[in-house]
């Protein structure tokens, strides 16, 4: 097996690796004094977070602390009122060409998967490759997609079923595959194990985790499930008092002295979730208590 | 050694020029350029080659899809095929999760089959609905009568506030619509009468039009369109938001707590509207026939007078409760029958619209056979 280069083809210039090197330290999101509020409710005051490129980054915070909003955001589904949002180096200035940039970079999980209930999932997840690739011949759209909902671990049979014959982790699955069909270099999601038990969340926690690895994914994760803080996240970013208080890795995040980390971190749930994590390496059929 | 077409992308794949038979993939195998990867993956079909990969710089999953198939034909072991090893990962949970078979195709019916099929579906439907519509009505006529019978049951807030939406937000539009018939009723009969010097029985003609058809049946069309794709869409998203179980749970009847208040509204509401509806006509009637037909308001009134008597009046008020049951338990049925999703809401305020739409008018013509044949 020879690793040089044909000479067959002298015009093609040699491939880009280096996009690749040194993605410890490389930004994928960029978010610096952003503001946001509603009247006179402010959400965000000269909120900064960076996400790093190939890393599984938690947000958390209390309800109604801005989470949506910040991913909203991001998203350019809502302009922000003051501040400076850079994706991949690329500012984000006008809300169209927000749009414009996410929709291919990007995926987003929506809470309950958002999936479109007068298509099937096969339909679903073709959806995207519809509208951004429609020079594609159908018969490879179709392969294309069918093999996105088996990376999300369905069968392929679900393919021909409608949404609302499905189970709510079943929906979240469809979700992640039409999420991942553009094959986007960021991952956007809302609370996906909500809702689940805690088998299904447990297993769609593992399904993320590989995904991830395997596709070298960026994955922005707001979430309130602790079991998945502790199995899957690289980083978490605490969001609260209309700003983000720390982004770091877990152990470091449970040892800052403020009110609400306290009591989020060290709550009896958190309490168990960690021990969860620690009595098995993969957690399987930890319920909660 | 002919090389497969170039595309303007830099990923190709290639037969090796100095090997024999080695196939090189290099460059992007990517989303971007997957149509063109694919269709060179197809031209291979069959043949027994080995695969150098060693050359790809980028992959997604779609590109691994490919090389996966690709892999599947040469019968390779993916181990040799040289790909860089960050790759490796993502190749090897898409060959673990794709078998890449094509689900089989059901087998295509003959197209008369199919037609028949859904002759034969839609004909088992409409007794299904038919038994579905009189089963329901008989449970709220149960339930009528037991309120009736104690009466502190009646949801009264309720009622009144149906009373309202169907009845007192409906009369300006209804008074309208009706206005403008009865007009249009005057210029037509005056068209036509005209040439006979009769045209005094244009006033005839509108009366008996508005008092026993057109007054009640226009309420009927207006409330079918309006109160039951209403009483529908209110009882579909409650369905589908589970507060239809949420009353079970709690002991209470949904027949009683839901469809009764409506039921009765209408009852109430559909005669009233009715009657202004008719007056609306009348007077649609009498502007024409002022305005352009030199028939002065006097004349007018006197000839309603001796037109009019109780039986018309009755032929079309008759009608008037009848149609409120229909239009208020399709519109309720239906919303019970709501499965849901938002689609399913929307599948079914159609069919309540379309259904009682036609009911109000199949029982419109029965009645005016049956009216003309006992002479009223």
């Amino acid at each position: 097996m020879s690793d040089e280069h044909t000479p067959e083809s002298p015009a093609k210039p040699a491939p880009e690796h280096t996009e690749d090197n040194g993605r410890e330290i490389e930004t994928a999101i960029r978010v610096r004094g952003l503001c946001n509020r509603f009247g006179s409710n402010i959400v965000h005051r000269a909120l900064d977070l960076d996400v790093r490129r190939g890393e599984i980054l938690a947000v958390v915070g209390g309800s109604g602390s801005g989470k949506s909003v910040l991913m909203r955001s991001i998203l350019g589904l809502l302009r922000p009122d003051d501040g400076d949002i850079q994706v991949f180096g690329q500012r984000l200035e006008d809300t169209e060409e927000a749009q414009k940039l996410m929709s291919r970079r990007a995926g987003v999980l929506f809470q309950d998967g958002a999936l479109f209930s007068s298509l099937t999932v096969l339909e679903n997840v073709e959806v995207p490759l519809k509208s951004h690739r429609p020079d594609l011949p159908a018969q490879l759209r179709r392969d294309l997609a069918r093999s996105k909902i088996q990376l999300s671990g369905l069968s392929a049979s679900t393919s021909s079923r409608m949404p609302s014959e499905l189970s709510g982790g079943m929906r979240k699955r469809v979700a992640l595959a039409r999420a991942l069909a553009l094959e986007p270099e960021l991952l956007f999601l809302d609370e996906p194990t909500a809702g689940l038990d805690p088998i299904g969340a447990a297993d769609f926690d593992r399904l993320l985790f590989t995904l991830q690895r395997a596709l070298g994914l960026t994955v922005f994760l707001i979430t309130h499930d602790l079991d998945t803080l502790y199995a899957i996240c690289d980083r978490v970013a605490v969001i609260a008092e209309r700003k983000i208080l720390a982004v770091a890795a877990l152990d470091e995040i449970e040892k800052l002295d403020h009110e609400w980390i306290r009591d989020y971190f060290h709550g009896p749930r958190a309490r168990a979730a960690r021990n969860a994590e620690t009595a098995t390496d993969t957690r399987t059929d930890q319920p909660n208590p | 050694m002919t090389a497969t077409k170039p595309t303007n992308s830099n990923a190709e794949l290639v037969r090796a020029p100095d090997r024999d038979g080695a196939l090189l993939a290099r460059g992007d195998w990517t989303l971007a350029n997957v149509e063109a990867l694919s269709d060179q993956v197809d031209a291979l079909a069959g043949r027994e080659m080995r695969l150098d990969a060693s050359g790809i710089s980028r992959l997604d999953a779609s590109g691994a899809l490919l090389l996966e198939r690709l892999l599947c034909r040469t019968g390779q072991n993916p181990a040799e095929s040289g790909l860089a090893g960050q790759w490796r990962t993502l190749f090897e949970a898409v060959d673990a999760a794709c078998d890449d078979e094509h689900e089989p195709k059901p087998p295509a019916e003959p197209q008369w089959r199919q037609i028949l099929a859904r002759i034969g579906r839609a004909t088992v439907e409409v007794g299904q609905s038919t038994r579905e519509l009189l089963n329901f009505m008989g449970i709220t006529i149960h339930r009528f009568a037991r309120t009736v019978a104690q009466p502190w049951r009646l949801r009264l807030t309720s009622t009144v506030y149906h009373m309202e939406q169907t009845g007192l937000d409906a009369a300006p539009l209804l008074m309208l619509l009706s206005g403008l018939i009865g007009a249009v009723v005057a210029f037509l009969g005056a068209t036509v009468l005209r040439d006979f010097g009769a045209e005094l029985f244009v006033i005839d003609l509108v009366t008996f039009a508005f008092l026993r058809e057109f007054g009640v049946l226009l309420t009927a069309i207006l409330l079918a369109g309006r109160t039951a794709s209403a009483f529908c869409a209110q009882i579909g998203m409650m369905k589908s938001r589970e507060e239809i179980d949420a009353i079970r749970v709690l002991g209470l009847d949904e027949i009683e707590v839901l469809v009764l208040p409506r039921l009765i509204a209408l009852l109430i509401t559909l005669p009233l509207l009715a009657f202004i509806a008719t007056i609306a006509g009348l007077v649609g009637g009498l502007v024409v026939s002022v305005l352009s037909l030199d028939i002065n308001l006097t004349l007018y009134l006197d000839r309603v007078q001796q037109t009019v008597t109780l039986k018309h009046y009755l032929v079309g008020m008759l009608k008037a409760p009848i149609f409120a049951v229909v239009i208020a338990l399709i519109g309720c049925l239906e919303g019970l029958r709501v499965a849901g999703t938002a689609q399913s809401v929307g599948e079914h305020t159609t069919t309540a619209v379309v259904r009682s739409l036609t009911m109000v008018i199949v029982i419109d013509a029965l009645a005016a056979v049956y009216f003309m044949e006992i002479g009223w």
